[in-house]
């Protein structure tokens, strides 16, 4: 058991962390997630020119071999720097299903636009009666011919108005719930009978509600074996949840950084409110409850990373007690700023929104106490 | 980073596994199992075991006669240790006396105390606490006055856990009164408590067993070379042992111990009943709380690393207080919750060996349970309430 970073691990984390401090402002920020386009392309490349963009991926893909351990020492950074570029989405989401199973052409075509960032793509795992369960499945896949025509809609699709291709996991057998019967289709987004209605989410990201009419696709496009998906998207959905919550980390962290600066420079009745008690011992709370995430989080990354048998369990316990302590620490982050920390222009409010919706992706508190628990 | 154990580290769990398998007391395990009351002898016993081993002092410095062990070693044994439900040590001598006396101590008292200590041959209380002095311990009034070659020591001190088997006692006490902070003028002196003067009166607690004293000091006279470092800073090597003693009362190892007991009691239909961890609220609530105790282990255990590679715990260690005594007591009342009607019984005698494992009773795990709840709301209180380690952390974590 051992907490050290390797030299290389160090240098990634300070790379990023570099980057944040001198390239990513919360006004460049806020101009950024203003824009037309939700991300910066020209950091994006940047990202890409630092080899970012491959971290996950094997080095004979193109990538930097790395796994949960590094994505997670980069998501802290992102988290402290509050950056909208869709790393989640295309490099966790999508790139994690295509180093699983795309072959040798499928790679060519679609993965390393994905990892020189030429590419937007998304993983429409979503449907809205599914919730959290991720093996409810109503989109269906039926053969015609060399071709499977997919019928069905995705709800809130990370990245998914802006990607160039779409990964729509689709019925292909079986029943609404069944974990078997689950297939992966990649797609050209402007494909024929793709309907897409882009939106801003409370967090500054972007997603889609996607509409599948007829839409027809090659054989070829499909990734890995017919029906048998499902593992993969639950494996690609853990390593996004890791991820996410490092991220949250971060968020949380630079929390109670601000707030604790902020207490102690705001004056009311002639001196700092950080001398009062009320509040320092709330402050002390949010800082357990960093430390306690931070913990788990330690925890459940080590354990993916070890192929452990208790990372399913390891994951579960760190996005409940994730989602249930940031959702405090959040909340008395906005309280101690006061009114401030309920105005626009203020960053920690953007920090909160940003936790909260870390909170709701990849199955909330309850999902995954329900889900811990059932395994007690 | 990597969650699992190296070879090496394999290999000392095994010897800590053959350790407890081989050496524990049949006696004093069935005693523990049950929930009775250790005798002194028992403990006396059971550190001399350890002793022998090398194992009894595992935070000391190996010339002094510690293990020297890294903290995944000692995490090891805790855990080991917890899991066989041993008794732990006393604190008062192995973990919070020998520090100040190895750390501030000059060479003759290392000589003559320690390796007492180090065998259990002699048993130490925590003289702080004054009945004027809580939270606000610098303003404590016991007094020594110099007088030729000795202090003569007047005032009372409380809470004095154990205090009734102890045979030495160590104290904060005035020394000068004419300083600019509480702070100041405040020593640590070495207490012998058959010295005449030193009378021990007990404090029955809320569950109705003798744990705590008041210990009261008329005109003991002590040696001045029983004072421990220099005169009137005694406050500072207080703060030090404080900290030494907030992370060994997280006691974490104890609480998955614990947990596991939980759960494999709801898990049987005892009395007939469908076991309770079927029911989704109460199970909801011991996952919820394992998930808890499991994020406390991650954070002490990077506590420990850190400690490894710097130095003596710093305030961090306020926070595995608070949060220790917290999933404590939340243990403790999922304990009673479970128990149900069977948590009401108050029978004293059930602590004793003969009380028999009587259906209509319940097990001494249920009918205790309400007790170990009374009694260990004092796990918030003791070592410094919460709210202080919170006001600790507030100042010297915080910087607020």
């Amino acid at each position: 058991m051992d907490f050290s970073l390797t030299e290389e691990q160090t240098m990634l984390q300070d790379s990023v962390s570099k980057f944040i401090d001198n390239d990513y402002d919360f006004e460049k920020r806020q101009s950024i997630a203003e824009s037309t386009k939700g991300y910066s392309e020209e950091f994006w490349q940047t990202f890409a020119e630092l080899g970012w963009t491959s971290v996950p991926f094997a080095e004979d893909d193109g990538g930097f071999g790395g796994g949960p351990l590094e994505i997670m020492l980069m998501m802290e950074q992102f988290g402290r720097g509050l950056v909208v570029e869709p790393f989640l989405a295309n490099i966790i989401l999508v790139g994690g299903v295509l180093r699983r199973l795309a072959n040798a052409e499928q790679k060519e075509q679609w993965l390393n636009g994905i990892i020189d960032g030429s590419k937007q793509g998304a993983l429409a795992f979503t449907e809205a009666q599914g919730r959290y369960t991720l093996s409810d499945i109503i989109t269906t896949a039926k053969a015609d011919g060399d071709n499977f025509v997919l019928n069905g809609s995705k709800a809130v699709v990370l990245n998914g108005g802006r990607a160039d291709f779409l990964i729509i996991p689709a019925r292909s057998s079986g029943k609404q719930r069944d974990e078997d019967g689950i297939t992966l289709f990649i797609v050209d987004a402007k494909s024929a009978g793709i309907s897409r209605s882009a939106y801003q989410t409370v967090d500054a990201h972007q997603a889609a509600e996607i509409t599948l009419n007829d839409v027809r696709v090659p054989a070829a496009n499909i990734l890995g074996e017919l029906g048998k998906a499902y593992p993969t998207i639950d494996a690609v959905i853990d390593e996004a949840t890791l991820a996410a919550s490092a991220e949250a980390v971060g968020i949380m962290q630079t929390l109670l950084l601000k707030t604790l600066e902020y207490s102690k420079s705001r004056v009311q009745f002639g001196v700092p409110i950080s001398s009062f008690q009320a509040l320092q011992h709330r402050m002390v709370d949010m800082l357990m409850g960093c430390e306690q995430s931070k913990s788990l989080l330690l925890w459940a990354t080590m354990a993916n990373a070890d192929g452990s048998t208790e990372a399913k369990q390891a994951i579960s316990a760190m996005k409940y007690l994730i989602g249930t302590t940031g959702r405090k620490v959040g909340q008395e982050a906005v309280q101690i700023h006061g009114g401030m920390g309920v105005s626009w222009e203020m960053d920690v409010a953007h920090y909160f929104k940003r936790l909260t919706a870390i909170e709701l992706l990849f199955g909330n508190a309850d999902f995954h106490l329900d889900k811990y628990a059932a395994n007690i | 980073m990597n969650v699992n154990f190296s070879e090496e580290e394999l290999a000392f769990e095994r010897d800590v596994k053959a350790f407890f398998k081989d050496k524990y007391p049949d006696d004093i395990r069935q005693k523990q199992d049950r929930g009775i009351n250790l005798e002194k002898e028992d403990m006396v016993r059971w550190q001399k075991i350890l002793n022998d081993q090398g194992w009894a002092a595992v935070n000391w410095p190996v010339e002094y006669g510690g293990t020297g062990w890294t903290p995944v070693q000692k995490y090891i044994f805790a855990n080991e240790s917890a899991a066989n439900n041993a008794p732990a040590v006393v604190p008062f001598g192995m973990k919070m006396v020998a520090p100040i006396i190895y750390t501030f101590g000059n060479e003759q008292q290392k000589q003559r105390f320690l390796p007492d200590i180090l065998a259990s041959n002699v048993w130490w209380a925590q003289g702080y606490s004054e009945p004027g002095a809580g939270s606000d311990l610098a303003s404590l009034k016991m007094r020594a006055d110099r007088d030729g070659n000795e202090y003569i020591l007047n005032g009372t001190k409380t809470w004095t856990t154990l205090g009734h088997l102890a045979e030495w006692i160590f104290c904060l006490v005035r020394t000068s009164s004419d300083v600019q902070r509480r702070q100041e003028g405040i020593s640590f002196v070495l207490v012998d408590m058959a010295t005449p003067g030193v009378t021990v009166r007990p404090i029955i607690t809320i569950e109705g067993e003798r744990e705590v004293n008041e210990v009261h000091f008329e005109n003991v006279r002590i040696p001045v070379e029983n004072l421990v470092g220099e005169e009137g800073k005694g406050w500072t090597y207080g703060k030090v042992l404080l900290q030494h003693e907030r992370t060994n009362i997280a006691g974490v190892a104890n609480s998955k111990y614990r947990l596991g007991k939980l759960k494999e009691r709801t898990s049987k239909n005892i009395h007939g009943a469908t076991p309770l961890l079927e029911d989704h609220a109460f199970r909801r609530k011991v996952g919820a709380l394992e998930i808890e105790i499991k994020a406390l282990e991650y954070t002490e255990l990077r506590t420990l690393a850190a400690v490894a590679v710097g130095k003596a715990p710093g305030p961090e260690s306020s926070i595995l207080k608070v949060k220790g005594t917290e999933l404590q007591q939340a243990l403790d009342e999922l304990f009673m919750e479970a128990a149900g009607y069977y948590a009401l019984p108050f029978v004293r005698d059930q602590y004793r060996l003969d009380f028999p494992t009587d259906d209509k009773i319940g097990y001494s795990t249920e009918t205790r349970s309400a007790l170990r709840y009374f009694n260990n709301r004092k796990a918030s209180i003791y070592g410094g309430s919460n709210e202080i380690q919170k006001n600790i952390v507030a100042k010297h974590v915080l910087g607020l």
